[in-house]
Parts: structure tokens; C-alpha cells; sequence
């Protein structure tokens, strides 16, 4: 047997720890070790034909390439060993810089001898490789997208235009999510309705797209090209087909609560129309606040829908569908400022989000006025977001350009309004967001450098007094306003969280969706099929978040469209000698790949290796070692262990 | 204005009030939070937040300054920290810095007796440690 090894200097990621030298000198007095090269960049095209050439050349027939993690590199290599002829099975990556170099910067001589030890594990696992063979599975064209914000709409309506079909879930009665709120977007301030409303409509007249609104998840199972999705459908209790939106339910119904639309500042009825640019356009019936559900409690709405809309006896409705892939785009919440007690959120009424300065200035723009903004206008940066006393060490992202837009266009409808923006540090990183910024300057807008301290309000005027340092003149200001707006940050939704928990999804700190790679796989998560994207993978902007809507679909499209994929033929097997068929593997299985079966009267663990995933929880299980897993064998993890303890393999 | 040069000296005395202090004060962002919140800061000469900088930048001038026998040691500035530091504490390791000395600001023997016995154990302690006067 002939096992290269190649150890990669990763342009001094590694080398500037490992001793390279070392680790090839090491390697060199392996068995079965043929050849041992170094490259500054073994992932670069002229190392990698470097490689196949070395294959064919000195005959190898195992390859070690102690490198970087094989979540980064693994393919690349496996495409390298395979495009010299080898199975892609025979090449074991040693990952001597994020478990080594990395946690290790400040020890080089404990690192170099871990690499060695590394290196040393992989050489004895690839001499027991076998040469696999790449297995292909079908695959179909469905798809789930996972909530209706704009990041949902973009991917779905992406799907449905490229021919995949599509069922968009959304549990809330319209779809749109935060945007439909807004007033204008920056840095271009077009209006959020006006450029939202379109896509909305054209969700429901996309042939290929199933919209479920009002809808929750309530269970997935299964994996990549075989998910079974359980949704349930809450009444509505109007017919979205029979509704004409004409309005005279709501003007009879005698129930008044707050618009959670408007963020509560107006009220509603209890048959309602979600928001103004509602899809689908139809009336809701909130049964929490309905008077009853029966004509004998109040049956007004009912007697004045002329469509016969209304049905009081709706149920929740259980929908199955299977589907291929699924892409989660959940979204986010705003902070809760009553969180953070110092700004005194709940106690004033001149104390309020910048959600609800969204609503007031879009209802103004139509025409109705709330509630008096003022002529004194403040607005606190960083309001749940960098903070460790309420536990978000992250930056938000958006809420230095909301608040750059909300306080230009308070401050242009009315120049003689004195705006201010109190911020710890002004992030103007987008396109055409430092250029933004420099107009709302311009307009007068007075941006002062200082984390609000405090807040009060007179008992008497109920003006808001804070009191900050201006970091730039170490001057301590008190001042009073009219109206303090708080700069939320953003956090992950609850529907996020509940979604993450249902597909096992990795979350990162803060809770919000992690990524499979912050660089190369933005969308993919770690879970085969399952993408993710907008403000649940983390805060974001419109324009980033629409980008990886479409990246979400695109990668999706990737997997589906040759109507086949390329699985690794990890899967389990079972060592018919040693199994007693006891079941245990097939109570462990997640994917219901194992079944016990009578073989000559004998009770025998069987894996439909189509179905298997190669997760190990069944070898892990079976108490008599008589399941195995390719490229991860029993005898291969005893030799590496043995490796790793400086024992004789 | 007077240049700025910063030296090897600097991150040293950074190193050794980061060391007193058991904090990491170069990770306060200059918010300004501990500033607003502190109830002496009308009676010092720099702002919590400004001897924060000094420190930074291991200035060691901050040593003439008077905010640090200013602080009350309330914890304001502590508890509101967004980044979790203990300004409080910095204040503290500046004064450990002279305490270090011996440097007494009160010579405890020439207070006269009758004052000595009448005075609580506590305001003898600060008076020598804490020159606020
Ligand atoms: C005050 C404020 C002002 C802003 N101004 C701007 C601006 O001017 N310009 C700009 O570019 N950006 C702005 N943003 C950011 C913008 O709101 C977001 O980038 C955008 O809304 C993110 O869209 P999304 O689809 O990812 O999330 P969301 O809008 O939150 O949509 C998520 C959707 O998923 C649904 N959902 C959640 N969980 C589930 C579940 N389990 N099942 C089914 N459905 C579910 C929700 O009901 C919602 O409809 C602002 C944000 C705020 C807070």
C-alpha cells in the first residue's frame, strides 16, 4: 500500500505554529507512508494538479492531506483524489488548523506535537480506507418556505417561477412580516408598501406556489428528498374565496382591541383586515377576542356579510405534504425595551419604538394622525443590541440606518424640529449608506456620540429628560424632549426558535440560525436540504436579506434539478454473524432505515441503505458491535484511538 | 496641544491596572454610559469614561487626576456597564496604585484625640485613602 501524505502551510495559518518540517519528518517514518510533500496552499489549482499527478505517477492508493477542517476542504479534496482515479473514500483529511494551529497559537511546540498525532490518526485510518462508490438518490421539486416575510416571498416566488413547486407557510393571517410596517426603506426611501404590495400579489398568482396562511408547523420528519411536513391550518372563520374585503363585518362588530399592526397604538375589531395591503385580501376572525363563536352570543358579522363568508364552525385542519427541500425564513422580533430598565419604556407615553414610529409616520402618510410627534425628538442607539446586561453581545445592523432615515424624514417634514440621534458608534457599511448618513447631516440632523444613561419623565409635562456623555467633549448632557424614540435591536423570532427546535437546526450565540459556513455556505445548514435565510439566520437589512432569499433558492434549485443527488455511501451495515436482531438499532434509527427481519428462522437487523443517513446512532447502539458504519468502521475509530494514545498500530 | 507619543511604557501601565483592577479595560468602548450615570461627576476633573481612555492608552497622567478620589464607589458606573466592566474597580486599582506607597493623604497622628474617638472607623479609612477634600 501507498499512502501520500501532504501537509499544507495555509499561508502561515498553520506554518506560522506547526513545525512543517517536523510533522513531514514524522510522517515520513509511517508505515506505508510513500510520500510526503508540503505546499504554502494545498487547495490551490497548481497543488491540486500537483496531486493527481503524484497518484498516478508514484502509484498511491491512499492519500493524507493534513490541512484545514474536511467541512472546509473535505470535497475539494475528494474531487482531487477522484478526478486521479481513486475512489474519494481513500483521502483523509488531518485538521491541523481550526484543532490545532488556531486553539494553539501560543503553544507551537504542544501544537506541532497534536499535528503529529493528528496526522499520525488519519495515516492509520486511510490504511483501512476502503474505496467507496458515490451513490445517487432521486430527488423531486418541492419545496417549503417557512414564513411569509420578504425574505419567504422572494424565495418562494424564485421557486415558483423556475418551475419548482412551492408550499409557502405562514402563520400569521397576511403574508409580508416586518416590512409591510414600514414607512419608507432606506438608504432609498421608497416606500415599503409600494415596493412590497407587488411581490405579495404575486405570491397567490403564482400557479406553482400553495400559500397556507394562518398556518403552523407542527412536526417534520424524514430527510433530504423525503420530508413529511404536518401543518395545521387555524380558522379563520371567513372564506378567503367568498370575502370582498367590503369592511361591514368589522363596522358591526361591537369589539375593540388593540392593533397588533400598528404595534397596539390603534385599535381593531375582532373580525378584522390584517393591514391595508393584506394577501390574501380577505377578513380574520380572532376567536380570542370574539364574543362568542355562536349566533345566540353575537352572530353581528355573520348577519351583515351579504358573501356568506362567515363560518363560525371552522376547525384546525391537519395538512400532509411531502417535500424535498425546505427553506426557513422566519425572521425576527424586536427587543423588548422593558427589558431594559433604566429607559423607563413602559412608564411614558412619549417613550416609543422605532416600530412605532414606522407605524405613525406610515398612518400620517395616509392620512391619519395617531398621536402628536412633537417638536423635540430624540433617538437612543443600541437599545438591546451590544449589551451584555440584557445578554445580546451582537450588533443589530439596521438600527443606525433606521434611525438615520426616521430622523431625516422627521426632521424634513418639519425643519424646525430639533432631531437627535444619541449613538455609541454610527455603522454606515452598506451601499450607499455612508452617502445616506451624510444627508440626514445635512438636513440637520444632530448625531451625538453617547450611550443614553437614563430616562425620566416629568410627572407633570411628561416630557422625557435623559442624561448621556458626549464622548467627543466629555460634556454631560440633560436635556428634555418631547419624544424619545428607542433604536430596537432585532432578535430571533419566537417561530424561529420553534422551527429550529423542529428540524434540529445548530443555532448560533444570540439563538439566531447557523450557517453550514459563514464564508462559502451562507445559506446551507448543516441539516441536508435545509436552508435558511433573512433576519432568522441573523439581523439584516432588506437588501441582504433578499439576497439570500434568492442564494436560499438557488441552492435549493442546485440540489433538485437533475432530479438526482450524490449521497455518500456512509451508510450502516450489519455483520449478519454477529446480530441477534434484539431491535435496539431500530428503536434508535431516526429515520426508520432499520428493519428486524426472519432470515432461516433468525431474527436479523436489516438497514435499507437508500433511506439511511449515516448518522451512527445505531452502531453506536448495538450492544454486540454487529453494526457498522462505512468509512467510519469499528476497527478504524480502535485505530485511531490507539494512534492518538501512542500505541503501536 | 501636547503630542501624544505612546510607548511600550503606555501598554505597560495598562498591563499592571488591568492586572489591579482584574478587568480588561480595553474593552470599554468609550459609550459613555458610566459617565452619565455617575452621581460625583459634576465634582470631578475627567469623566469615568475619560479616565477609562487615560488607561487605555496608558496615559499615566490620569494619576494626577482627582475623579478617581471622587468616586463614591456607588457601582453605578459597574452595573450599567453594557460591556460588563467594573469601572468601579479601575477607580479602585488607580488608588491601590498610591495605597501601594503608603501614601496617606491624612497623617492619622495628628488628628487630635477627642476628634480620633468621635470619628466612625469607616471615615478614617476613606479619609486616608480616598483625598477628597
Ligand atoms: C424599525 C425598523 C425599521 C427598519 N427599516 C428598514 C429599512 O428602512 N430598510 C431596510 O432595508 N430594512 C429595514 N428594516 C429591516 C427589515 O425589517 C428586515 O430586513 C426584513 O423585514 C427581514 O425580513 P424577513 O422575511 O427575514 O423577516 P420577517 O419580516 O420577520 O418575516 C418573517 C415571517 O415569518 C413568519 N413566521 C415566523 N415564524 C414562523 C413559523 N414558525 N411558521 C410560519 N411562519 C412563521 C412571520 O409571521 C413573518 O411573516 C427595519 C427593521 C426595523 C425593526
Amino acid at each position: 500500500m501507498k499512502i501520500g501524505v501532504y501537509v499544507c502551510h495555509c499561508g502561515g495559518n498553520i506554518s506560522e505554529v506547526v513545525d512543517i518540517k517536523k510533522v513531514m519528518e514524522f510522517a515520513e517514518q509511517q508505515g506505508d507512508v510513500a510520500l510526503v510533500k508540503d505546499h504554502a496552499h494545498m487547495c490551490s489549482d497548481v497543488a491540486r494538479k500537483m496531486l493527481v499527478d503524484d497518484i498516478k505517477e508514484y502509484g498511491l492508493d491512499k492519500v493524507v492531506i493534513a490541512a484545514c477542517s474536511p467541512q472546509f476542504h473535505g470535497r475539494t479534496f475528494m474531487g482531487t483524489v477522484e478526478k486521479a482515479g481513486l475512489s474519494p473514500y481513500v483521502m483523509e483529511m488531518a485538521n491541523i488548523r481550526e484543532q490545532c494551529s488556531w486553539p494553539h497559537y501560543y503553544q507551537p511546540e504542544l501544537a506541532t506535537k497534536k499535528a503529529k498525532d493528528i496526522v499520525k490518526m488519519a495515516i492509520v485510518k486511510a490504511r483501512l480506507d476502503e474505496p467507496l462508490e458515490k451513490k445517487t438518490s432521486p430527488i423531486g421539486k418541492r419545496v417549503l418556505v417557512i414564513g411569509a416575510g420578504i425574505a419567504g416571498i422572494q424565495a418562494a416566488l424564485d421557486l415558483g417561477d423556475a418551475g419548482f413547486k412551492v408550499y409557502l407557510v405562514e402563520k400569521e393571517p397576511s403574508i409580508g412580516g416586518k416590512m409591510a410596517k414600514l414607512s419608507r426603506t432606506f438608504p432609498t426611501e421608497d416606500c415599503a408598501a409600494c415596493i412590497l404590495s407587488p411581490k405579495m400579489a404575486d405570491v397567490p398568482a403564482n400557479p406553482n406556489i400553495e400559500l397556507l396562511t394562518n398556518t403552523e408547523i407542527e412536526s417534520i420528519s424524514g430527510f433530504l428528498g423525503n420530508y413529511d411536513v404536518v401543518a395545521v391550518r387555524k380558522p379563520r372563520y371567513v372564506d378567503i374565496t367568498k370575502c370582498t374585503a367590503c369592511d361591514k363585518c368589522a363596522e358591526a362588530c361591537p369589539v375593540v382591541v388593540p392593533n397588533e399592526f400598528d404595534e397596539g397604538l390603534s385599535s381593531r375589531k375582532a373580525i378584522y383586515l390584517p393591514n391595508p395591503i393584506a394577501v390574501p385580501h380577505a377578513y380574520v376572525l380572532d376567536d380570542k377576542s370574539c364574543l362568542g363563536l355562536f349566533p345566540l352570543a353575537c352572530s353581528k358579522c355573520y348577519d351583515v356579510c351579504d358573501a356568506g363568508a362567515i363560518n363560525y364552525d371552522e376547525k384546525p385542519e391537519r395538512i400532509n405534504f411531502t417535500v424535498d427541500t425546505i427553506i426557513v425564513a422566519t425572521g425576527y422580533e424586536i427587543f423588548d425595551p422593558r427589558k431594559k430598565k433604566v429607559y423607563e419604556f413602559a412608564k411614558s407615553k412619549n417613550v416609543l419604538t422605532a416600530l412605532d414610529l414606522e407605524r405613525l409616520i406610515s398612518l400620517e402618510a395616509e392620512g391619519t394622525v395617531l398621536r402628536p410627534i412633537g417638536r423635540r425628538i430624540a433617538f437612543i442607539q443600541c437599545v438591546g443590541s451590544r449589551d451584555e446586561l440584557v445578554g445580546n453581545e451582537y450588533c443589530s445592523r439596521i438600527c443606525c440606518m433606521y434611525a438615520t432615515k426616521l430622523s431625516q424624514l422627521l426632521k424634513r417634514a418639519d425643519p424646525k424640529r430639533d432631531v437627535y440621534v444619541f449613538y455609541v458608534d454610527l455603522r454606515a457599511f452598506g451601499k450607499g449608506f455612508e452617502e445616506y448618513y451624510k444627508r440626514a447631516q445635512r438636513t440637520g440632523v444632530k448625531f451625538i456620540r453617547g450611550r443614553v444613561a437614563e430616562l425620566h419623565e416629568d410627572s407633570h409635562t411628561h416630557k422625557v429628560r435623559l442624561k448621556v456623555e458626549d464622548t467627543l467633549t466629555r460634556e454631560i448632557i440633560e436635556s428634555e424632549f418631547d419624544l424619545v424614540i428607542l433604536s430596537v435591536g432585532l432578535r430571533p423570532s419566537e417561530g424561529t426558535t420553534k422551527i429550529a427546535d423542529t428540524l434540529r437546526l445548530i443555532k448560533s450565540p444570540g439563538g439566531w440560525l447557523q450557517e453550514a459556513h459563514p464564508k462559502f455556505r451562507p445559506v446551507d445548514t448543516l441539516a441536508d436540504g435545509v436552508f435558511i435565510c433573512g433576519c432568522a439566520q441573523g439581523p439584516k437589512d432588506i437588501p441582504d436579506t433578499v439576497a439570500q432569499a434568492s442564494a436560499a433558492a438557488a441552492r435549493a434549485i442546485r440540489l433538485m434539478n437533475k432530479g438526482e443527488y450524490e449521497v455518500d455511501p456512509i451508510t450502516a451495515f450489519v455483520d449478519e454473524k454477529l446480530c441477534s436482531g434484539c431491535g435496539i438499532c431500530a428503536g434508535v434509527c431516526p429515520y426508520e432505515a432499520i428493519t428486524i427481519e426472519l432470515k432461516d428462522g433468525k431474527r436479523i437487523s436489516r438497514v435499507n441503505e437508500v433511506v439511511c443517513q449515516g448518522c451512527g446512532a445505531c452502531v453506536a447502539s448495538c450492544p454486540s458491535g454487529a453494526q457498522q458504519q462505512r468509512w467510519f468502521m469499528t476497527s478504524q475509530l480502535h485505530a485511531m484511538l490507539s494512534a492518538a494514545l501512542g500505541e503501536e498500530v | 496641544m501636547k503630542k501624544l507619543i505612546i510607548t511600550s511604557e503606555n501598554v505597560k501601565f495598562l498591563q499592571k491596572i488591568n492586572e489591579l483592577a482584574d478587568q480588561d479595560i480595553t474593552l470599554c468602548e468609550q459609550c459613555g454610559t458610566c459617565s452619565a450615570s455617575c452621581p460625583m461627576v459634576a465634582e470631578m476633573d475627567i469623566t469615568p469614561s475619560q479616565l477609562m481612555r487615560m488607561v487605555q492608552l496608558g496615559l499615566k497622567e490620569v494619576m494626577e487626576t482627582k475623579a478617581m478620589w471622587v468616586c463614591a464607589s456607588c457601582y453605578t458606573c459597574t452595573v450599567r456597564c453594557p460591556r460588563g466592566l467594573d469601572v468601579a474597580k479601575v477607580a479602585e486599582a488607580l488608588r491601590q496604585v498610591y495605597l501601594r506607597k503608603a501614601l496617606d493623604y491624612i497623617e492619622i497622628k495628628k488628628i487630635p484625640k477627642y476628634e480620633f474617638v468621635s470619628l466612625p472607623q469607616i471615615a478614617i479609612v476613606s479619609a486616608c485613602r480616598k483625598f477628597t477634600g
